[in-house]
């Protein structure tokens, strides 16, 4: 019904070049108590004046999560046991990233054309410094992503964009349940023969709600009043139950 | 039923966080410890970060140790005097643990210091505890009365003092000493440090065992809501809605535990509080060992 909808509207409009319009199922997400994920429907039509082309038209959508600074430590055996013993700080990494395409990678977009739009999960990484005595640094960005892979907070989904003649388009992103707080840049490229000839960018907003926003807040902002809450509260708990169960057992 | 960790910023189930406190609670009911060597663990196999799973622990450990506290003062098996020389050292060593703690949080070693405090510990206690109480299961067979060493080089040092309830009259270096080094470890395993408290006031300060579970216990609860309180305001990782479902678990779990413990033998108990030590760190000390799946692993930068 909503791809109907905006069907209609793209063909209402007065159309220029081939240009993306946008919808979402949802522009925030929340995080409440009872948050467990939560995936999000990413839809939209490409309205054009010229003729369909006889090439087809491919799509990508990537969703970033805020860029944070992560140190990866890597292990070595010292005096026999495991020990971190080696970091690298890579600069910006997103804590989420997933990309979906319209058909496999190879065909979406050439190499080029991602390293210009820093499309894909390597070059969403940015990692300049390595210490001299790291002489493999490469291999701490890779880490980086195999673990989030493996966490499912990186997800390259290929060939799960669906595109419906060449005009309408739609897909489905999940969202793990350990998101960080933040808004989360959603690009949409649109290309041809792997060349980007279209591209679209808007926000997801992700942040706590209610008590979870309560508490967060007050854990960063009073840490000695939201310390001593969480004292009195334990003490109230050890007291109240050692006390319901010596009334239970007198009866 | 999944619930989402303010703090921690994990979604977790909530049956998985009531049973864990449940099972901790029923053993601390059990053999009259914290439980806190075994929450700890059990926190990062679920998922928690290690530096929430270390500051929640000690919170929820006050919750218990309160409702254990209770029932020793009612009894009069409480030793305030000797509680509060323990605490004084308590407190100076919990100051201590955090800034250890923050400083090799700061090194990217934090994990490991866990770990082998860990692994150290818990090898040392259990080992002694569990030939300790073999023993003491033969004697019994035997028929010979259990005898109690009367003096050892405690006895030589000085700011000698009276603890009327303990019937002792020694120094107050060892306890201060005692109480310092549970400080350090419960700032740094998220503990309360009754496990080795315990030995400790019955071997090293020959404290009659019937006051020093409630002794211990008092001393426990300012150690660790010291600590919640220092990891609150230097670390910002007290997670209280993790806190709270596993102290509900855990009240529960510490009535059916002391039920159970009831129809048990002490000697067989101890063995099986020993057995249940040196497994969890057995398997801290392969993890150590044995070469990981993964090499690497990723912290938030900034603690750099």
């Amino acid at each position: 019904m909503r791809l109907l909808l905006l069907l209609l509207l793209v063909l209402a409009l007065p159309a220029r070049a081939e240009q993306v319009v946008l919808g979402l199922s949802k522009e925030i997400v929340q995080i409440s108590t009872d948050f467990d994920g939560s995936d999000i429907l990413i839809f939209g039509a490409i309205k054009r004046e010229a003729p369909i082309q006889e090439e087809p038209l491919q799509v990508i959508v990537a969703v970033a999560g805020p860029q944070q600074p992560v140190t990866v430590w890597r292990k070595a055996r010292r005096f026999g046991i495991w020990v971190n013993a080696h970091a690298v700080e890579v600069d910006a990494a997103p804590s989420f990233y997933a990309i979906a395409t319209s058909a496999p990678w190879a065909q979406v977009i050439t190499e080029t054309e991602d390293l210009r739009h820093k499309v894909s999960i390597p070059r969403a990484i940015r990692s300049v410094g390595a210490p001299m005595d790291v002489p493999d640094a490469q291999s701490f960005t890779e880490a980086v992503i195999r673990i989030r892979t493996d966490e499912g907070t990186y997800q390259l989904l290929e060939d799960t964009v669906t595109v419906r003649e060449q005009t309408l388009f739609d897909t489905a992103i999940s969202m793990p349940a350990n998101l960080t707080e933040g808004s989360y840049p959603t690009r949409i490229f649109l290309t041809r023969g792997g060349r980007v000839i279209s591209s679209y960018e808007t926000e997801i907003e992700v942040r706590k709600v209610g008590l979870e926003r309560w508490l967060y807040s007050l854990s960063r902002q009073q840490p000695f009043i939201y310390g001593l809450m969480s004292l009195f509260i334990a003490i109230a708990a050890g007291w109240g139950a050692s006390t319901a169960f010596r009334i239970l057992r007198s009866q | 039923m999944q619930i989402y960790l303010p703090i921690a910023e994990v979604s977790v189930n909530v049956f998985v966080l009531l049973g864990l406190g449940g099972l901790v609670g029923i053993l601390s009911g059990m053999f009259g410890v914290g439980g806190g060597f075994l929450m700890t663990p059990l926190l990062f196999f679920i998922g928690v970060p290690p530096a929430v799973a270390v500051a929640t622990g000690a919170n929820q450990i006050v919750a218990s140790s309160v409702s254990g506290l209770m029932a020793h003062l009612k009894r009069r098996t409480v030793d305030l005097r000797m509680g509060t020389v323990l605490l004084i050292g308590g407190l100076i060593g919990a100051a201590l643990g955090v800034v250890l703690f923050n400083y090799l949080k700061s090194l990217g070693q934090v994990d490991l210091l866990i770990n082998l405090c860990y692994v150290v510990f818990l090898g040392i206690i259990g080992a002694l505890m569990f030939v300790e109480s073999l023993n003491a299961l033969r004697k019994s067979r035997r028929g010979v009365p259990p005898k109690r060493k009367k003096h050892n080089w405690v006895h030589a040092l000085p700011i000698k003092m009276r603890f009327r309830t303990s019937g002792l009259y020694i120094s107050v270096i060892p306890p201060i000493m005692v109480g310092l080094s549970v400080g350090v470890l419960a700032a740094i395993m998220g503990v309360g440090g009754g496990f080795i408290m315990v030995p400790a006031m019955i071997y090293l300060l020959n404290m009659p065992t019937k006051v020093v579970i409630g002794t211990s216990l008092f001393q426990i609860i300012f150690v660790t809501g010291f600590t919640t309180v220092m990891h609150a305001t230097t670390n910002y990782t007290v997670d209280v809605v993790l806190a709270v479902l596993l102290l509900i678990g855990g009240v529960l779990g510490a009535q059916a535990g002391t039920a159970i413990g009831m129809r048990l033998k002490a000697e067989q108990l101890r063995i099986l509080l020993a057995g249940l030590v040196l497994l969890v760190c057995g398997k801290l000390a392969l993890d150590l060992l044995l070469t990981p799946s993964e090499l690497y692993v990723l912290s938030p930068a900034g603690s750099h």
